[in-house]
């Protein structure tokens, strides 16, 4: 860790004046690509909009947002940790977003490995089945976590010094 | 009362103060501002990828636009409620931040347009409309949220 944040394009892009900036707001614009899409999406699985469109529907046409979003978040976001390694590797908000990543991702894994094998039995339904549902709301929670946890990361001394 | 006294006597009314008080209550709202914003993209997202034949294309546009306005109405009362309650903590600091009048500006444009030109579109009869105006629509919506979220991030840079 120590190494990477003495890298010359680490200590560049920490004391650069406008590309850490640009950076950031590239990562927190694309949050409304990549959590909206998701959003949209739990909140079918929900049974809360888009009662008359196929969950497969919005699943193949939104999905593929979804995934190009959280490709921008992740390379955006690699390069924020670049520029301040140690600081991130120490920030708690940081480790616990980087945890709740993990099992939302885990979660959607899960959904499309069970209950969305047999989406073809309720993809018309207005409310899909309770497994559906239950993806979708932990879903839904890790994005809450993961955006309080990515805000927090800025004050992580007002908590804890 | 001019604005600038306006602000100050806002940022240092009691209630303001004592929010102020608190380390932690401003990066609260702003968690939920943003929560705001992650809504609105969907919504907004939704329609637009939609208008520009992308997405969800295979639906008809007027019924996106329907199921998303619920949520577009929800985002908004949110981002809009707690970005007030931000913008009272800070009120003479962000007077003078040239960031947060483009995105108030921006803001004022979008709603305007999305809840009239933008709506008519979207809620018309797919047949009625050509693919270019519903392009433009989508477009001038697009980049007109994304100064209001660009503006927003600025605001808070140094």
């Amino acid at each position: 860790m120590e190494w990477l944040a003495e890298t010359p394009w680490s200590i560049a892009l920490h004391e650069s004046r406008y590309v850490f900036l640009i950076v950031l707001t590239i990562h927190v614009l694309t949050l409304t690509v990549f959590v909206g899409t998701a959003v949209m999406i739990d909140l079918r699985l929900l049974g809360m909009t888009m009662s008359r469109v196929p969950v497969s529907q919005v699943m193949s046409r939104l999905l593929p947002w979804t995934g190009a979003g959280l490709l921008l978040m992740i390379a955006s976001g690699a390069l924020l940790f670049y520029a301040a390694p140690l600081v991130r590797y120490h920030n708690v908000f940081f480790r616990f977003k980087m945890a709740v990543l993990v099992l939302a991702v885990a979660n959607a894994w899960v959904f499309h490995r069970t209950a969305y094998r047999s989406v073809a039995l309720w993809d018309l339904d207005p409310v899909p089945p309770r497994a559906a549902r239950v993806a979708g709301g932990l879903s839904l929670l890790s994005w809450a976590l993961m955006i309080t946890a990515g805000r927090m990361m800025a004050y992580q001394g007002y908590w804890f010094d | 009362m001019s604005v600038l006294e306006l602000c100050r006597w806002i940022q240092y009314s009691e209630p303001l103060v004592a929010m102020r008080a608190s380390p932690w209550l401003f990066p609260v709202i702003a968690t939920i501002h943003l929560m705001g914003l992650a809504v609105i993209g969907g919504a907004v997202l939704l329609v637009d990828l939609r208008l520009l034949g992308l997405g969800l294309r295979d639906q008809p546009a007027a019924q996106l636009a329907r199921d998303a306005e619920r949520w577009l109405r929800g985002g908004l009362m949110v981002s809009v409620s707690t970005g007030i309650l931000l913008f009272m903590c800070f009120a003479t600091k962000y007077y003078y931040l040239r960031f947060f009048w483009i995105k108030m500006a921006a803001l004022l444009l979008v709603l305007v347009f999305t809840f009239s030109v933008h709506r008519r579109v979207a809620m018309a009869d797919d047949a009625r409309v050509t693919p270019g105006r519903s392009r433009a629509v989508a477009l001038v919506s697009l980049s007109l949220w994304t100064l209001v979220a660009f503006g927003g991030r600025w605001i808070g840079f140094p």
